[in-house]
């Protein structure tokens, strides 16, 4: 593989961030902007070329004969060696996995540059104050995201999501003058390293035990006769629990130290894929400008969770308790998410908790993966999904953002009726919708029945739930949909400002993310990424996902999808009195869903009252009295004594030589005198 | 006699080369165009330092039976001092230019040049001839350097009394190595150590040494054998303080490494451990409370300078492989460092003459790259991360931690308590620039392009050297070798 074209995907972006941060100021807008969306273009073109040489050449490194594919190491540099085995690696891995996110990312990170060219301007044509430093930190975002992805080692792993943490915070903060926009990037950057304390903590007992943070050693095993490439089975990550069996691995609270491990590195994915109860951050970095929703919050960094455990499914799959944990907490995130997206009004907030709800239902595809079930069949569907939600999901939110643009309101009441003056974003934004919903042949409908399956394969009650929610997906997304497009029309006031479609730097990224949504559902995923990279059919073709459809759980899926269109249809697409009515025949529920079940008056609860008052106060007094008082004493200290010795310096040489050599004889005779 | 072995020496028959080309431009280069001769030097000494970093033909080792060594780590540490002198030199192009010194220039870069030349001799003797032979070249020209503004009252002042203590120390020195050779019976290194190792320490040895260490403290200026260090900073030409700031102390504090590791390892938890424990205390301390009431950029940063050697001390009373790394990284830090602090205090003393601590109050107004210039060299000076400064020190005190013992742990401790005394003073500076914006004493000015050049290599080298660990492996890799 080219360690050329490897290691400039990473450059680029990180020299784009450089260039456009440090000399942003002096450019016009419209450089910075293009600059940074050819770097962009740049990136998207050699990380393609990577991974469909990854996926297609045919080459030994990557694939064996048999089919299976390899993990390979394009290039691994020690960064910082502490000891002979304390080392932190800087390096390039290339799986099935990686790969797939090097298409992801960069596709959605190059039509966001894109869209935003038109997006940050308003309509007299005005860029947004700030405008490069938005480039700046999307390239800043772009380049840490790769670095996670291609992450040979936990620990880079680790660095890279803290910095995808940061520039997550600085982008939902881009408007740092709204006090919503700065509490909004505070709350993310706290829930999420809050999480992250989870992580570190996993990390360093996993690393404790093992000896090594690589992910090559922990999850696979080198192939005999090749330099650099790996492989991953059943057996490959056996070596780590023979480690901890062999070390004198204590247990806690009834569960192994792997256990243990394992679900606080899961609590660092639930807090950046924003999980029940560490996902509160995610409603409110909405704040953030639109176009930064769609890359960070909806297509790939809250994904980052997902990743994590994909990326680690070896040792997962050793501890069923760690991945029963997974599931519940997905199945539950997944149910709640749908029900509160039903009652939103704002229709970004909408969106993200229809994200948090999908985020969950890959959760729970890994949750419920097993490789005795359809080798693993799980795994291949989460990450399925997470391809095909990441562009689904990137338009749904470009397409919310032209909405914005155009009625400057994220209040979808202010919207009602737009079909007739924004055709594009109107058909684009129902391809969208049909796609999350589930409806064939849209890509949500062949990812969302893998997953269907894995759950079905693993027990009934994970099947029923994720149905219903599946059920509920398509309620909710139709009834956003036709509250914006349909319901009542809208009276337009000012015939100079009817809402129209937008310049062709937004429309273009639209109509190729609906494109790609209406055929992403046939890509073969069996055939290119597994958990252990073994090919589910023999043969792979654009009409494979079709052929191999389980139809039971199919036909049951797109049945439960159409009834929640249905619904949705009746009772949202002209105005009528039939949701009031819903709504006051169970107001508690309706309550509760609207207010997001009080999950942050709970935490505002926790952390004022509680946490502020119990914990907070002792340690500001403390900090106050006894550090602060000690530190004045030394400043007092100090200040004494160098008042007291400022004689010493005289200014005469030949008090300086006497001292010197006073000092000298001192020196001598006091060792002297203690050898002696 | 095997002449091949002058190809060991390559380092310093390069310099001795740049420094007959620089001499004989001076000398038959027609008066007009002698305003070419900073510039000249400059470029060959770059050239130099870059060939420098090329590996060497032979393989590295003794030559003259033992007399000269050029071991890896000695090549490195030439390659660290002469990137910090090239620094210098850029710095000092504009100074140089000025009217009272323009004409007498090239002797300038001369005398730099053979002080660099007895610096390397300190570093690579490994016979106490050659060493003070380096050190006394080191030595005599710097006293020339200092009154090279001699119209100034001050610099002449300095001069004397810089002339005056090194003399001294120098007797204290020899006086010292007298002892050793009475014990010994040879001054090569490691007949020595040999000889230690046969008879075991007793009471001359201590007082040997005591003398010895006193004579090398001159030249780091360690408490008690730093007084002149204020006053000849303040008074020498800045171009000239930087480089007995910086270069000076650290081809001494290599060189001293070397006797103390190579020569007396033998005392070392018998004496010379208690003797630096001391010293090291009286050093950061000391230097500290006198930093702290300094008005006059100069003479504060002597003090900082004072205390920072104290620091660069715990690498030496390591005495393990990661002690040698982090002092050379140290030393590397620390030219950085330091020559962003005096580049601008030379930069704003070229344009205005001043130098008062007051009077950079809205620095930050009316230059606000000098300022931050400034910022970045005080917060790597205090040691606050993600800088150099931190890594240098933290690698410093991580050495000095693996030695092992409790006194060495309450030796860092107070070493950590001296750094946040240090951070006030070097605070004050950036209060002074950032802070009191009220007047603004110093108006906006262009510095000359030299300036800028040498300013923006020291800020690359404070930004990089925190990030870059390829730099401290490296210097790991062969301490430990």
């Amino acid at each position: 593989m080219n360690t050329t074209i490897a290691i400039f995907i990473l450059a680029i972006p990180l020299f784009m961030f450089l260039l456009l941060g440090l000399c942003g100021k002096k450019m016009s807008h419209p450089l910075a902007g293009i600059l940074g969306t050819c770097g962009m273009g740049a990136v998207l073109v050699l990380s393609y070329i990577t991974a469909f040489t990854y996926f297609f050449s045919g080459s030994p490194e990557f694939i064996t004969e048999a089919g299976e594919r390899l993990q390979v190491v394009v290039f691994n540099q020690t960064w910082l060696q502490f000891t002979d085995t304390l080392i932190i690696k800087l390096g390039f891995l290339l799986d099935p996995i990686s790969a797939m996110m090097l298409i992801v990312i960069p596709t959605i990170s190059f039509m966001v540059h894109l869209y935003s060219l038109g997006y940050m301007r308003d309509h007299h044509g005005v860029y947004e104050h700030g405008f490069q430093r938005f480039y700046a930190f999307l390239s800043l975002f772009s380049f840490s995201m790769l670095g996670l992805v291609v992450a040979t080692n936990i620990f880079q792993m680790y660095i890279f999501w803290e910095l995808v943490g940061a520039s997550s915070y600085l982008l939902i903060g881009f408007y740092y003058k709204k006090p919503s926009a700065v509490s909004a990037s505070k709350k993310a950057f706290i829930v999420t390293r809050f999480a992250d304390l989870g992580f570190l903590i996993g990390i360093l007992i996993l690393s404790f035990y093992t000896g090594t943070f690589d992910f090559m050693q922990l999850t696979s095993t080198p192939v005999e006769g090749a330099q650099n490439i790996f492989h991953v089975s059943a057996d490959t990550a056996m070596g780590v629990k023979e480690w901890i069996a062999a070390n004198p691995a204590p247990t806690f609270m009834g569960a192994s130290v792997l256990t243990w491990a394992l679900v606080l590195i899961f609590m660092g994915g639930m807090g950046k894929s924003a999980m029940m109860p560490l996902h509160i951050w995610l409603p409110d970095a909405m704040e953030g400008p639109t176009p930064v929703s769609a890359l960070i919050h909806a297509a790939t960094m809250v994904v980052a969770g997902v990743y994590l455990v994909a990326r680690l499914f070896p040792l997962y799959i050793m501890e069923e308790a760690a991945l029963n944990f997974i599931t519940v907490v997905g199945a539950v995130t997944a149910f709640y998410a749908a029900m509160v997206a039903c009652t939103q009004v704002d229709i970004k907030r909408v969106l993200a908790f229809s994200t948090i709800s999908q985020i969950a239902f890959m959760m729970v595809s890994l949750g419920v993966a097993r490789p005795d079930f359809h080798h693993g069949i799980g795994y291949m569907a989460s990450m399925f999904h997470l391809f095909t939600h990441a562009m689904f999901k990137a338009l749904l939110f470009l397409g919310a953002g032209a909405l914005i643009h155009a009625i400057g309101s994220n209040d979808y009441t202010a919207m009602h009726g737009l079909r007739k003056y924004m055709p594009i974003t109107h058909i684009t934004f129902l391809i969208g919708c049909l796609a999350i919903a589930g409806i064939i042949p849209f890509a949500g409908f062949f990812s969302k029945d893998e997953i269907l399956t894995a759950c079905f394969g693993n027990s009934v009650v994970w099947y029923v739930i994720m149905s219903c929610v599946a059920g509920l997906t398509a309620f909710y997304m139709f009834r956003l949909y036709y509250l914006i497009f349909w319901w009542k029309e809208h009276k337009i006031h000012d015939p100079h400002h009817t809402p129209h479609d937008q310049p062709w730097t937004m429309t273009l990224p639209l109509v190729i993310l609906a494109a790609i949504s209406c055929v992403a559902g046939f890509v073969p995923f069996g055939n290119l990424v597994t958990w252990n990279g073994e090919p589910m059919f023999d043969h792979a073709n654009f009409w494979t996902n079709l052929v191999h459809l389980d139809w039971g759980v199919a036909g049951i899926s797109l049945g439960v999808s159409v009834i929640g269109i249905a619904l949705a249809t009746v009772m949202y697409r002209k105005e009528n009195p039939l949701p009031d009515k819903l709504s006051n025949a169970l107001p508690t529920l309706w309550d509760w869903c609207y207010h997001r079940f009080y999950w942050d008056e709970l935490y505002m609860f926790v952390t004022h009252k509680i946490i502020f008052n119990c914990i907070s106060r002792p340690i500001a007094w403390f900090d106050r009295h006894i550090i602060d008082g000690a530190m004045d004493g030394l400043a007092y200290v100090t200040n004494k004594a160098s008042y007291a010795i400022k004689g010493l310096q005289s200014g005469k040489v030949q008090m300086y030589v006497w001292i010197y050599l006073i000092g000298a004889l001192l020196l001598g005779l006091i060792t002297g005198l203690c050898l002696m | 006699m095997d002449y091949s072995q002058f190809l060991v020496m390559k380092q310093e028959i390069g310099l001795l080369i740049v420094f007959l080309i620089v001499f004989l431009c001076d000398t038959f280069m027609s008066r007009r165009s002698q305003g070419a001769i900073g510039i000249i030097s400059c470029i060959f000494f770059a050239a130099f330092t870059i060939l420098g970093f090329i590996p060497p033909i032979l393989n590295p080792g003794d030559a003259f039976s033992g007399m000269y060594n050029s071991a890896p780590v000695v090549i490195n540490i030439k390659n660290i001092l002469n990137v910090g002198v090239l620094i210098v030199m850029i710095q000092a192009l504009r100074w140089a230019d000025k009217d009272m010194v323009r004409v007498r220039r090239g002797e300038f870069y001369e005398l730099l040049l053979v002080t660099l030349f007895g610096m390397y001799l300190m570093i690579s003797a490994r016979h106490f001839l050659l060493f003070v032979i380096g050190l006394e070249t080191a030595s005599l020209p710097l006293a020339a350097m200092v009154a090279f503004d001699k119209h100034r009252y001050e610099s002449r002042e300095a001069a004397v009394k810089y002339i005056l203590t090194a003399v001294f120390s120098s007797a204290i020195f020899m006086m010292g190595l007298s002892f050793v050779y009475a014990l010994a019976g040879t001054l090569y290194f490691d007949g020595i150590a040999m000889a230690l190792w046969i008879d075991g320490v007793n009471v001359l040895l201590a007082v040997a040494l005591a003398f010895v260490i006193a004579g090398i403290g001159f030249k780091l200026s360690l408490v008690p054998f730093h007084l002149w260090t204020a006053d000849v900073y303040q008074g020498a030409p800045t171009p000239v303080t930087s480089y007995l700031s910086v270069i000076s102390k650290g081809a001494a504090a290599f060189a001293f490494l070397v006797i103390l590791w190579e020569v007396f390892g033998e005392a070392y938890p018998q004496i010379w451990e208690w003797m630096l424990y001391g010293l090291i205390i009286l050093t950061i301390t000391i230097g500290n409370l006198f930093a702290i009431r300094q008005k006059n950029m100069k003479r504060f940063l002597a003090f900082s300078s004072i205390s920072q050697a104290g620091y660069i001390m715990l690498g030496i009373i390591a005495f393990n492989g990661m002690g040698l790394a982090a002092l050379l990284f140290y030393i590397l830090v620390y030219i950085f460092s330091n020559l962003a602090a005096f580049g601008v205090i030379g930069a704003i003393e070229n344009a205005s003459g001043k130098v008062w601590m007051d009077d950079y109050n809205g620095l930050y107004k009316t230059n606000p790259r000098l300022a931050f210039t400034m910022m970045l060299a005080m917060f790597s000076l205090a040691g606050i991360p993600p800088f150099a400064g931190f890594f240098s020190k933290f690698f410093i005190f991580t050495s000095a931690i693996n030695q092992g013992s409790i006194a060495i742990y309450i030796l860092v401790l107070i070493a950590l308590i001296n750094t946040i005394i240090s951070l006030y003073y070097y605070l004050l500076v950036v209060k002074a620039m950032f802070i009191k914006q009220d007047e603004c004493v110093i108006a906006p000015f262009k510095s000359a392009c030299s300036e800028r050049f040498a300013l923006w290599i020291c800020v690359a080298g404070i930004l990089a050297l925190g990030v870059v660990s390829c730099v401290y492996n490296h210097f790991l890799d062969i301490s430990v070798a």
